[in-house]
């Protein structure tokens, strides 16, 4: 039991902050800068790849003994392609304006490596549970980063936050659209991709600073009980 | 006092090299002021101030020496270029802004004086052009055709304020009649020839003059002589200004050339817009040009080519930023295929290429 607890929690914190997709393994990060102009954008596409990721690593655990090592990659992509094109039908359905501004990138979740890294390198090697629970962890840990560096490039590039938010809430979460300043001339640059990845690297370095700051504690903590 | 040989001359230190890019930039500076108004010199000031600013604050954080740092004329080379290249009326933020992206994004992220990879002051200057494209574009008439040129009140409350006297802004004015503010003659041959007119009826325009524009040529000329004698001083090396000039005289010579009606001449590219300013000033930056003779050849004609490509088929009228940007990046390549033979050692790079 407690085995399983730990196992449990390694899964969540690999996923959420020690391997993050994005921060750490910087994987699938065509879309993170295409995407991430806005809050709502980033976190549009961060629940579509999040569904994709649980579906696809949940399956390809499910049937990972009958797998042939040879073809595998294929039938994974058979499988993630089939599941983008669930979750494309379903937001063209139900977030049709969102469906729209994510245009291309929805279906190219499919070529999403961080997807494809995750069925090879965990779901195919462990049982259906885990493999469910990592898959949802790193979806999420992908959507946080979408979304935070969403927001950033939306507050520095226009100066607002939640904007299109009915886009993917419906007509109520209008309200939610916040105005920090007004201004006749956008910072292009942060909404442009060029902004997208310095943003993500002050982001990938602030994790970093975090985790020096973190060992060098510990490490503290180590000599002092000696 | 008495020394042991060797006897060498001593080299140019850092704070003087850079104290003789700025000083060389004066008559270049002069013609401006002459021909666009005092906007530059505020320009200059805001950045200057700005860049020594962050670089104080940035090497405090770092933990680093900083009045060493801070009086090696680096920043102070970095704001001045970038203020020079920038429209007289630009508000006071944005060349704020420039100034401390410049020094925190290039330059001290990479660590410092020395290891940036990219140029700091273009890199500040294509960051502003991308943000802001209207107000990187509007520049004032030279003087000799503006019915009411900017006073120095007038000037001051357009940078700090947004607005002229009559409460209009920048953007405003150059929509009305009073042709407050204009195209330079770069931007206005790309919006001309996309409406199908040819050179020899643009070359009409009151704008223009024998060597490129109306006052365009005077501040290049000043840039030429002074950028001659940074050569004379040997503060920099004739590699690089030789490389840039000679690529966009080929260049533009090709296209002039085939279709005089569609392409410009190259003695108009050569003194229009920032070449000379690019060539001497630049693109010869120690820390970010390559660092072999050949390389730095390689490295001028390089940035002279994609000028002028930039220039006639991009987006943008002035291409010396993007070249620049784009050929520090080839930098490690041009130097790795072009390392001199050591003595006694066989040339490798021909068995190995």
């Amino acid at each position: 039991m407690v085995k399983l607890m730990n196992e449990t929690k390694t899964i969540i914190n690999n996923g959420l902050w020690h391997n993050n997709p994005a921060l750490v393994q910087l994987l699938g990060l065509c879309p993170l800068l295409a995407v991430s102009n806005t809050f709502v954008n980033g976190l549009g596409l961060g629940i579509a790849t999040t569904l994709v990721l649980a579906g696809s690593n949940a399956s390809v655990s499910l049937i990972r003994n009958y797998i042939p090592k040879e073809i595998r990659i294929p039938i994974f992509v058979m499988m993630i392609a089939s599941f983008v094109t669930n979750i494309g039908l379903l937001m063209n359905a139900y977030t049709y304006d969102l469906f729209l501004t994510l245009g291309i990138f929805i279906p190219l979740i499919v070529t999403n490596c961080a997807i494809i890294g995750r069925a090879e390198a965990f779901a195919s090697k462990n049982k259906f549970i885990p493999s469910l629970l990592d898959g949802i962890m790193q979806g999420i840990g992908f959507s946080i980063v979408l979304c935070l560096l969403g927001a950033i490039r939306e507050l520095v590039g226009q100066g607002t936050l939640f904007y299109g938010a009915e886009q993917l809430f419906g007509d109520w979460a209008k309200d939610m659209h916040l105005s920090f300043y007004l201004t006749d001339s956008k910072f292009l640059f942060a909404i442009l991709p060029p902004g997208a990845f310095v943003f993500l690297g002050l982001i990938i370095a602030g994790k970093n600073a975090i985790d020096k700051k973190a060992k060098s504690r510990t490490m503290q903590k180590e000599l002092v009980n000696e | 006092m008495i020394q042991s040989s060797p006897f060498t001359k001593k080299k140019n230190s850092v704070a003087e090299l850079m104290l003789w890019v700025v000083g060389a930039t004066l008559l270049g500076l002069a013609a401006q002021v002459y021909y666009f108004g005092g906007g530059v010199i505020v320009n200059i000031i805001l950045a200057t101030v700005t860049a020594l600013a962050t670089e104080a604050i940035i090497l405090k954080l770092r933990k680093r020496p900083i009045k060493q740092t801070l009086f090696d004329g680096s920043a102070l080379a970095t704001a001045w270029l970038l203020a020079l290249a920038l429209p007289p009326l630009l508000p006071w933020w944005m060349t704020v802004l420039g100034a401390s992206f410049a020094i925190i994004f290039a330059k001290q992220i990479y660590g410092g004086l020395g290891n940036n990879i990219f140029n700091p002051a273009m890199v500040a200057y294509v960051l502003l052009l991308i943000s802001f494209p209207v107000q990187m574009t509007a520049w004032l008439p030279p003087v000799e055709l503006a019915q009411n040129p900017a006073s120095i009140s007038e000037t001051l409350s357009f940078i700090f304020t947004g607005q002229g006297s009559n409460g209009l802004t920048v953007e405003q004015m150059r929509l009305g009649v009073d042709s407050f503010s204009m195209a330079t003659p770069l931007d206005h041959i790309k919006s001309e020839l996309s409406q199908g007119y040819r050179i020899v009826e643009l070359k009409e325009s009151p704008i223009f003059s024998n060597l490129s524009g109306v006052g365009w040529q005077w501040v290049n000329l000043g840039f030429l002589i002074g950028g001659i004698i940074l050569l004379f001083k040997k503060v920099i090396n004739w590699h690089i200004p030789f490389g840039v000039l000679a690529g966009i005289f080929i260049t533009s010579s090709l296209l002039y050339v085939s279709n005089p009606d569609q392409y410009l001449s190259p003695l108009f590219h050569w003194f229009a817009g920032a070449t000379m300013l690019g060539a001497f000033f630049i693109a010869t930056d120690p820390v970010t040009a390559s660092t072999t003779p050949k390389g730095r050849i390689i490295f001028g004609l390089g940035i002279g080519i994609l000028t002028v490509l930039i220039r006639v088929f991009g987006g943008y009228p002035d291409a010396i930023a993007f070249a620049v940007l784009l050929l520090n990046m080839a930098v490690p390549l041009i130097d790795y295929y072009t390392k001199p033979r050591v003595y006694g050692h066989q040339n490798k790079s021909r068995n190995g290429l």
